[in-house]
């Protein structure tokens, strides 16, 4: 039962700034803004722009590890901090690794077709800059299964994608796969270098694609991938709204403010079991035709795509799972700059996880926001044209090596 | 092997000392590595870290716990290769404490050289005081039965004469770590007309492991590093007093001072440099060498008059500069010490009429830490020593004197029979001190 059975509407989208290396403000010898801190701006601007806490109803967050970044659990009880007019009001966190934030969202629609509420405030969080990226990856390597952590690699997640693009590299050919890995990473920095709050905003690097291609070297990082094949470790939140059209309504707020769910897909898999195919993901695959089903729509509708590109692996793979290249010619088609701002399909347009940056729990958000940015036109240096015969948006959150997914199509409002 | 046989067991002594500690840390890492690459347990082999001072070694025991965490954390892939039997070790964050522990259990601290006498390896980074190295190096020669190898982190002692005083055979060869030896790439390797060659052998290995930029020097006293350097401080000094004609005593250090560092484009002037070797360390090189180049006078009146003050730089334990002929805030010199009135004044006025006297700084002129990044940075070099050349101003003909003397400085090594060859002495200086460019070159 994948129809919804009520109109749900997305607004007041807010991004803080991604903080981690490569942005000027970032100095990890110093004390660091916390959760409360990109709770706190992330949450008031959404409320303020909905017009005060009295709209809101109910708030989610979607939050994966700061029980162990920051020692901090029990998150819902930080949005009355945020607001005074939240006290009392219903509110908790989800997680689901890394789609932690899109399962926010989810969770938020819910509320919404369950009619007890009419305006959901979710916000995606994580700090994870509190400590050095070897005991991070320890904590992140908690969205896999912990008995097969002692055989996994010092850099967990990393290790498990160098493995699925070593088995990319035995089919399909290593220098092949490389060059999509290289273009991808180079679309990832030229759009982040459009977004003020992207963490690679102020990335001067001249020559991006001889950068991506440094040789992996396994005895410091993983076999396959160097470290710009993967996101960075990043702060930060983002917030959206939940409503129902009578939530704009009573906030006074207009439909072209907005943008509408119009499907969504959530998949499931075992995480005690190896994926069948390292060269696929499958469960992204069915997430996204689920949510294409329910939207009523095909690949050939959509104007642009946020996706999980933790690595550059997983970007070219999700072409691949969503249907815009065959298996084995995602690097291809990646390579031949379908994927950047001006091709077919314009991926991750403020940069993706790679560019933009990836606070693992709010990066689900993060992409919604992006997305009602794009359709609303408010993307500013970034924005892209939206054309009235591909008017869609699609965004794919992933926890886990293809483990939590959530796939949700918008359109603007109307 | 004989390689591992001999890192079984080590002692370290002057343990606690800024180069005994670093010596500490890079042997006890390589034993500890040598025991995983084998599959050895860190108990089967010591390292007695040997000093007189019980509370330096509490200090030094918390550096290496530090350090040896620092290491770890760059090196967790290995780890995890290493520790993959063990089923407890399963985070990043278990591998790495229970490395931490494995290398320091292997650490014994003692301030009793009775722990020296079941050693394989004797490194000493004791003061650089002959009579003191030879007494040690015997009293464990006599009382231990494995014949044990001596590596001398002397900086200037000549290696025959120790093995002569001390009656070790042949079984010492000097083993020059730079300051701090846990990040200098330079290593000074002494072999003396007598080293065995197993030693030699042993030696140049060990280097290799620990990664270090090797110069094999010849075993006269001062060998490269310092030879060059204490003939550079005894010219910068004879330069002070040429200019004390002119000005006052205090200026003309500045002055000298400046020129060495900004002009000649080094790390730290050369004053500064004294001060952060220690003057006390200086004037005991200077001895060494002094006693030992018969036609050469290398002695340093005003060093020693620094020294007779109580004036003796050095570092405190944590690695901060203690105060000298300079007093130093946060790295920069804040006050110069007025040997007249027996006190610091502050910098600002005598670095004012100094600039003045120096006048403008040349063309092209860029600071040592710009000039340092880039990597081939010969053209940029010459360009600048060009526009040195032809600048009229007083501090450009200092620098440009300074220079030629340095160069002088560089080929008598070679003359002398000190170094190898004049590449050596280059890389001595700019590795080990860290210069841009070395003393001989053509670029004036």
């Amino acid at each position: 039962m994948k129809k919804l059975r009520k109109r749900i509407f997305l607004t007041a989208g807010y991004n803080t700034v991604s903080i981690g290396t490569g942005r000027k403000e970032f100095n990890p010898k110093k004390q660091m803004p916390g959760l409360e801190h990109y709770m706190k701006e992330a949450g008031q601007a959404s409320i303020a722009a909905v017009g005060g806490a009295q709209h809101i109803d109910e708030c989610v967050v979607g939050n994966f590890m700061s029980a162990r970044f920051n020692k901090q659990a029990h998150l819902g009880a930080f949005m009355p901090m945020i607001d005074e007019g939240l006290r009392y009001k219903p509110a908790m966190s989800v997680e689901g690794a890394c789609a932690s934030g899109g399962l926010a969202l989810l969770a938020g629609v819910r509320s919404v077709l369950a009619e007890t509420a009419d305006m959901v405030l979710v916000i995606g969080i994580e700090v994870q800059n509190s400590m050095k990226a070897i005991y991070g990856a320890d904590v992140l390597a908690g969205a896999g299964w912990f008995h097969k952590r002692k055989e996994g690699h010092a850099y967990f997640f990393p290790g498990q994608f160098s493995n699925r693009a070593g088995a990319y590299f035995d089919k399909y050919g290593r220098d092949y796969a490389r060059k999509g890995f290289a273009r991808w990473y180079q679309n990832a920095i030229e759009n982040a270098r459009l977004c003020p709050t992207a963490q690679e905003f102020e990335n001067k690097t001249e020559d991006l694609e001889k950068l991506a291609l440094i040789e992996p070297n396994p005895s410091a990082f993983t076999d396959f991938l160097n470290v710009f094949d993967c996101s960075k470790v990043s702060d930060g939140a983002s917030s959206i709204v939940v409503a129902s059209e009578e939530g704009l309504k009573k906030a006074r707020i207009p439909l072209s403010e907005a943008v509408e769910i119009t499907g969504w897909g959530q998949a499931e898999e075992d995480i005690t079991k190896e994926p069948d195919d390292l060269t696929r993901l499958s469960t992204m695959a069915e997430s996204v035709k689920q949510a294409l089903q329910s939207a009523g729509i095909t690949i050939n509708d959509l104007a642009t795509i946020e996706l999980h590109d933790c690595f550059t692996i997983a970007g070219i793979l999700a072409m691949e799972a969503i249907g815009f290249a065959k298996q084995g010619e995602g690097a291809r088609f990646v390579a031949e700059g379908h994927t950047s701002r001006n091709g077919k399909i314009p991926v991750n347009t403020t940069g993706g996880l790679i560019g933009w940056g990836h606070p693992t729990g709010a990066t689900g958000v993060h992409m919604a926001v992006t997305i009602w940015e794009q359709l609303t036109g408010k993307a500013g240096k970034a924005q892209i044209k939206i054309s009235h015969e591909r008017p869609y948006g699609l965004s794919v959150n992933m926890g886990g090596d293809d483990k939590s997914l959530v796939a949700l199509v918008y359109r603007k409002a109307e | 092997m004989k390689y591992n046989e001999k890192l079984s067991n080590v002692a370290v002594l002057g343990a606690a000392g800024k180069m005994g500690s670093g010596i500490v840390l890079l042997t006890a890492v390589e034993m500890a590595n040598n025991c995983f690459a084998e599959g050895k347990s860190t108990d089967e082999v010591s390292l007695h870290a040997i000093d007189v001072s019980a509370p330096a070694l509490g200090g030094l025991m918390k550096y290496l716990r530090s350090q040896i965490l620092k290491n770890a954390e760059k090196i967790t892939v290995q780890l995890r290769k290493w520790y993959a039997t063990n089923p407890k070790l399963i985070e990043n964050e278990d591998v790495i404490n229970q490395y931490v522990n494995d290398v320091l259990s292997l650490v014994k601290p003692t301030t009793r050289i009775e722990a020296a006498y079941d050693a394989q390896l004797v490194f000493e980074a004791v003061s650089e005081n002959p009579e003191v190295k030879v007494k040690l190096f015997s009293s464990i020669n006599q009382n231990n039965p494995y014949n044990p190898w001596f590596l001398s982190n002397t900086s200037s002692i000549p290696i025959n004469e120790l093995d002569e005083k001390a009656g070790l055979n042949g079984n010492i060869i000097g083993f020059h770590f730079y300051n701090p030896p846990a990040v200098q790439k330079l290593m000074e390797i002494i072999p003396s007309k007598n080293t065995n060659q197993e030693l030699f052998d042993f030696a140049e290995k060990l280097a290799k492991n620990l990664k270090k930029t090797i110069v094999f020097s010849n075993d006269m006293a001062g060998f490269i590093g310092n030879g060059f350097f204490m003939r550079d401080i005894i010219y910068a000094v004879s330069e002070v007093q040429k200019l004390s004609n002119q000005m006052s005593f205090i200026e003309a250090l500045y002055v000298v001072d400046k020129v060495s560092r900004d002009f000649l484009i080094r790390p730290m002037g050369i004053f500064q440099l004294s001060d952060y070797v220690g003057i006390d360390v200086c004037l005991f090189i200077m001895k060494v060498m002094d006693e030992r180049f018969s036609g050469e006078t290398l002695q340093s009146q005003v060093l020693s008059g620094f020294m007779e003050l109580g004036i003796k730089g050095g570092q405190f334990a944590d690695g901060s500069q203690k105060d000298g002929i300079f007093k130093y805030t946060k790295g920069q010199i804040t006050e110069i010490f007025d040997l007249e009135a027996k006190q610091y004044i502050d910098i600002k006025p005598v670095a004012e009429s100094g600039d003045k006297f120096i006048g403008d700084m040349p063309p092209d002129w860029q600071p040592w830490k710009n000039i340092i990044k880039i990597r081939s940075r010969e053209e940029t070099l010459k360009q600048y020593f060009n526009g040195l050349k032809n600048m009229d101003t007083k501090g450009a003909k200092l620098a440009v004197s300074y220079a030629q003397k340095a160069g002088e400085i560089g080929k008598k090594l070679v003359n002398d029979g000190v170094a190898h060859s004049t590449d050596d002495v280059n890389t001595v200086m700019t590795t080990g001190f860290f210069h841009a460019y070395g003393p001989v070159n053509n670029y004036l």
